[in-house]
């Protein structure tokens, strides 16, 4: 039983992993951007939560509509104001501005909201089911659906529809795209929107099992996730849901076996052996740098 | 600072200069410029030690001017590594925690051998200083080592892979130094609680000696062969494999030189505050850093140089602006990027050889702006 | 483009404003040196973290102290003198916590009330054995804050001895078998742990689980609750921040777990301040070991928590009746050493005067009566807390041994 529970344990933080680990993908598929403020933007989404529910006192669904909105309008922002001048600057110099942007929304956050917790209340009372003894955890199972399904309808987004095959043209070649009449910085921007309304989407999940906002909270979750969309291959879909359940299952058994203060230690071990033996992580394309 | 422009611009530098001016101009030797900044730095320690024996500088003062000399040597260290390579290592932190607790741990372990106490760093006994200097050269080399066991797999990788490696890493050591006590049976790095009772041996004048030597040490090694080889990796890799630079080697070079000066920089961090935490070593100072580096300009030693001078004074100076500090750094670091991505300085660099050669030849003063614009197209 | 600004003219421009800056700062702190102690004030010092991630401890211990001299002064201060507090801001970090002592020390403070957390306490305490600064901490419960020099004080109870306390607690309550979840990265955490599982042996308590470590910055902690659940504890030991051990303790409750949680005085604020960090159902019939709570009846106490809420307007925590404590131990010394009048704030013997003072007094703090028996560390009760219906109640006090 025990083991069961510490399986459903580690899909639950797996899924949260993949789904921001998603949207660390989807923007490096087509900008080749490490795109730092990812678990920072979840942050905000949570802090939203809180702030409608807690301080507003409107209701959960209205939250998770502003928390969703929220991220995706700060998304698109971000990429407007701090990526968009820097389309043809040198990747250090993007990278960097990542990082600026992480550091400013923590930063910003804490000298808003202070840097003690804020507790998110409950959106649902979600019951725990109990099968054969052992207790589930209702918004680990919702967590774990939710992501399954965010997947599925990502992939069909960009596999199916005309908004992902401009895409993948942007992803494959920026300027032949261009030149095909498909809208260039319309179509970063969509990514940005779908991959933030993700981000979306985790924080309010997030807020659901964890119940506080924290300044910090987005940059162990960021890391992890953007280990995880490394691991299983970044630019890949299926590779960031591989990522991110991988990175899950090793921390959650690495603390079931007893090493738990040496779980972060065991992740970046795992990142780096996957990256010396398959440079571009297990689904990732291998790509020759031209002249 | 009193040291010199980076070799690989040294050359078209010289000669633009001599196509232009024919033969008549006085030149300064190599060796009459090392000289003359040598004198200087020994001048500047001088006045500087009797500033403080004087009671010009009170002690809250040198303690910061200490701990701008550390920031120096950290920011110029991951210059070598940012500037002059062209990578982006996020782990420069953890290189300063790796030489902090190598250095500390071996000065405490080896106080009760030769029969020292906390007070011999600070009277000067010449038993610590050789304690001392074996104890910064063994906290550079720990973390040398370390930056070779890192960069060997690291360096494999390119750009932002390399960035999240470094990062893991960075992580990694933190983990290690919280949790070594446990594997190894005894206390050694005190865990989480931290490492105390490091005795203070670091003082403004071994700090700033180690910030000169730190100094003199990458700008030769940029000059020469080495460092044009790692120049060209950074100017583009693929030519400089063509043309029989071994990237590898270089790449692995100048990181390890990197981690090692960090490692020092580390070392004297510990004997300037006296106690060492993991915690404080994390992704934050690693960021710290890198935004001297950024502003700065990277590839230049001045601008390294002058931005942690100004951004360890400022947070001092402005004590009730720290609510803001951070988000000012952040705003700074994003608005650089946008309007100025080489950083303030670029990869200028100031000469004191060839500002002494312009004020001889009495070129400081006539309108030079022109020549001096084309260099730095030429340069940039 | 942004080249507009030359090379040249930036270096010119960085050149004069880093020696502008320079300059300023030691303009300011030359000017700060001249305001010391005089004969209608005497200066003390006051540091902690006010800025940064751990800034809701400094800015509670800060108001503790502050409400103590505020109240001293309007009485008139010491000896016709007033306290003229010098409270700086170090961020939680040692490096800042070094500088800002430095200042102190020039601004001629005859003592200092702080530091705050461990790691910048630990530096200031080894730094201020030279100057043989009387340093009183509000909140500093490393066991080796106090092992420099005889000059530095806590307030509170430390690490080691709340978690002996509470295995005590424990084997008294009959709990037979525990588990124990910490935060590996916090000094606090893994010194109250180390004790308890210390003392807890001892005692005749057995383990089900090795102690399960988490990082900081975690938020999920059911790999290593599943763990300890299915050894089916009778309490589970969990001496983390309130911050976490909200979290902890609700994940506990989603997998099933119906025992009892065991806290130490990191637990206070939980519950009661603006906002709740676990439900009441869930923090039923939970303990913790503290010094302060709210609900306690003792006059003294109320008096405190009337004064504070007219203050500030709110309930006061453990902090900051610990600030008030500490204020209370260096204010009752001063004025020791006034009445004397062997030595002017000048002197540096007043310095050792103040910490004798302190080593041979006693005084009716908020959070109990303080004294130090030729030690750093004071003798004084604690409280057992327990939950019912969400508030807090005193279970138990338990006199110091």
């Amino acid at each position: 039983m025990t083991f069961l529970t510490q399986v459903l344990n580690g899909l639950q933080l797996g899924s949260i992993y993949a789904l921001v680990a998603l949207g660390y993908t989807m923007v490096y598929g087509i900008i080749l951007l490490l795109n730092f403020a990812h678990g920072d933007i979840i942050m905000v989404g949570a802090y939203i939560s809180w702030i409608v529910m807690a301080q507003l006192g409107m209701s959960p669904v209205l939250a998770i509509i502003l928390s969703v909105v929220g991220c995706t309008v700060l998304g698109v922002l971000i990429d407007k104001v701090a990526y968009a001048p820097l389309r043809n600057a040198p990747r250090l110099s993007v990278l960097i501005t990542a990082i600026g942007v992480s550091y400013f929304l923590e930063n910003g956050a804490q000298l808003v909201f202070g840097a003690d917790a804020k507790v998110v209340p409950t959106y649902f009372n979600l019951p725990n089911p109990q099968v054969g003894g052992a207790t589930f955890n209702g918004v680990a199972i919702l967590t774990v659906v939710v992501t399954a399904v965010s997947t599925i309808i990502l992939t069909l987004l960009v596999q199916k529809t005309k908004f992902g095959k401009a895409m993948r043209a942007v992803s494959e070649d920026m300027g032949a795209a261009r030149l095909m009449g498909i809208n260039v910085n319309n179509t970063i921007s969509f990514t940005f929107a779908v991959g933030s309304a993700l981000a979306g989407i985790g924080a309010v999940l997030y807020s659901m099992a964890y119940t506080q906002a924290t300044p910090t909270m987005g940059i162990m979750l960021g890391t992890k996730a953007f280990v995880a969309a490394v691991l299983g291959g970044i630019g890949s879909i299926p590779g960031a849901v591989i990522g991110g359940l991988l990175v899950g299952f090793a921390e959650v058994f690495v603390s079931a076996m007893g090493f738990s203060v040496w779980r972060d230690a065991v992740v970046f071990l795992l990142l780096i052996i996957v990256l010396i033996v398959k440079p571009t992580g297990i689904l990732g394309r291998t790509m020759n740098e031209k002249v | 600072m009193d040291q010199e422009l980076n070799g690989g611009q040294e050359r078209p530098y010289v000669t633009a200069k001599a196509s232009k001016h024919g033969g008549g101009r006085k030149t300064l030797s190599t060796k009459k410029r090392y000289i003359i900044n040598a004198l200087l730095f020994v001048a500047m320690l001088a006045i500087g030690q009797g500033l403080i024996d004087g009671d010009f500088i009170s002690r809250y003062q040198t303690t910061v001017i200490e701990q701008i000399g550390i920031y120096i040597i950290m920011a110029v260290s991951l210059n070598v590594a940012t500037g002059y390579l062209g990578q982006l290592p996020l782990g420069h932190a953890g290189f300063m925690s790796v030489g902090g607790y190598s250095c500390a741990i071996f000065i405490i372990r080896m106080m009760p051998v030769f029969d020292l106490n906390m007070r011999s760093f600070v009277t000067g006994e010449p038993m610590a200083v050789v304690l001392f200097v074996v104890g910064v050269l063994f906290g550079g080399l720990m973390a040398g080592l370390s930056g070779l066991i890192i960069g060997i797999p690291a360096l494999r990788l390119k750009g932002d892979y390399l960035a999240i490696i470094t990062l893991g890493f960075a992580e990694i050591i933190r983990v290690v130094m919280l949790n070594i006590d446990g594997v190894v049976g005894f206390e050694l790095t005190g865990g989480a609680k931290g490492l105390t009772g490091i005795p203070s041996y670091t003082n403004f004048l071994n700090t700033f000696i180690v910030v000169g030597i730190v100094l003199f040490l990458i700008h030769t090694m940029m000059k020469s062969r080495h460092g044009r080889a790692i120049l060209a990796i950074r100017d583009n890799e693929i030519a400089a494999e063509a043309t029989g630079v071994n990237t590898t080697y270089y790449k692995t070079l100048a990181f390890v030189v990197s981690a090692f000066f960090a490692g020092v920089g580390g070392a004297l961090y510990a004997g300037c505050i006296g106690v060492m935490a993991p915690a404080k070593f994390g992704f934050m100072k690693s960021i710290e850093i890198l935004v001297m580096v950024v502003l700065g300009g990277m590839g230049s030693m001045l601008g390294s140089v002058l931005s942690a001078t100004v951004l360890t004074i400022l947070p001092e100076a402005l004590r009730a602006f720290a609510d803001y500090r951070m988000v000012v750094y952040a705003v700074v670091l994003i608005l650089v990027m946008i309007f100025r991505p080489q950083g303030l300085l670029g990869t200028y660099d100031f000469s004191m050889g060839d500002f002494l050669e312009k004020l001889i030849n009495g070129e400081l003063f006539r309108g030079k702006s022109k020549q001096k614009s084309e260099e730095v197209e030429a340069n940039a | 483009m942004a080249n507009a600004m030359s090379r040249r003219n930036f270096v010119k421009l960085s050149g004069i404003a880093a020696a502008g800056l320079g300059g300023a700062s030691i303009l300011t702190a030359c000017g700060g040196g001249s305001s010391s102690s005089d004969d209608s004030s005497i200066k003390v010092g006051l540091m902690g973290p006010y800025s940064g991630d751990v800034a809701q401890y400094g800015l509670a211990v800060r108001n503790g102290a502050q409400l103590y001299v505020k109240q001293l002064n309007d009485k008139g201060g010491i000896n016709n003198k007033k306290i003229d507090l010098d409270t700086q801001d170090e961020k939680g970090d040692a490096t800042e916590a070094k500088n800002v002592y430095d200042k102190m020390v020039e601004d001629g403070v005859v003592a200092i009330i702080g530091d705050v957390t461990s790691t910048p306490s630990i530096a200031v305490a080894q730094a201020s054995v030279n100057d043989n600064m009387p340093l009183v901490s509000a909140s500093a419960t490393a066991a080796d804050f106090i092992k420099y020099g005889k000059n530095a004080f806590r307030a509170c109870i430390t690490d080691p001895y709340q978690g002996k306390l509470m295995a005590d607690f424990a084997a008294k309550q009959g709990y037979k078998t525990y588990g124990a979840i910490f935060n590996s990265g916090g000094d606090y955490e893994v010194g109250v742990k180390d004790a308890f599982v210390k003392e807890a042996k001892s005692k005749g308590l057995s383990s089900v689980a090795d102690p399960q470590g988490y990082s900081a910055g975690d938020t999920d902690f059911k790999a290593q609750l599943t763990t300890i659940i299915s050894g089916n504890p009778d309490c589970i030991f969990c001496p983390n921040y309130y911050q976490d051990d909200g979290k902890i303790v609700t994940q506990a409750r989603q997998l099933g777990y119906k025992g009892v949680f065991l806290g130490a005085d990191g637990w206070s604020n939980i519950v009661g301040g603006d906002q709740d960090y676990a439900s009441a159902a869930d923090l039923e019939g939970c303990y913790y070991d503290c010094s302060f709570t709210v609900n306690n009846d003792d006059e003294k106490v109320q008096q405190f928590i009337k004064d504070y809420k007219a203050e500030y307007n709110a309930d006061p925590s453990n902090f900051c009746a610990l600030g008030y404590d500490a204020a209370m131990v260096v204010m009752t010394a001063i004025e020791q050493v006034e009445k004397d009048g062997k030595y002017k704030p000048s002197d540096d013997d007043y310095k050792q005067a103040i910490i004798d003072a302190i080593s041979s007094g006693s005084v009716d703090g908020v959070t109990g009566t303080i004294k130090y028996d030729g030690t750093g560390d004071p003798v004084k009760p604690t409280l057992v807390i327990t939950f019912k219906d969400g508030k807090e109640s005193v279970f138990d006090t338990i006199e110091a041994s």
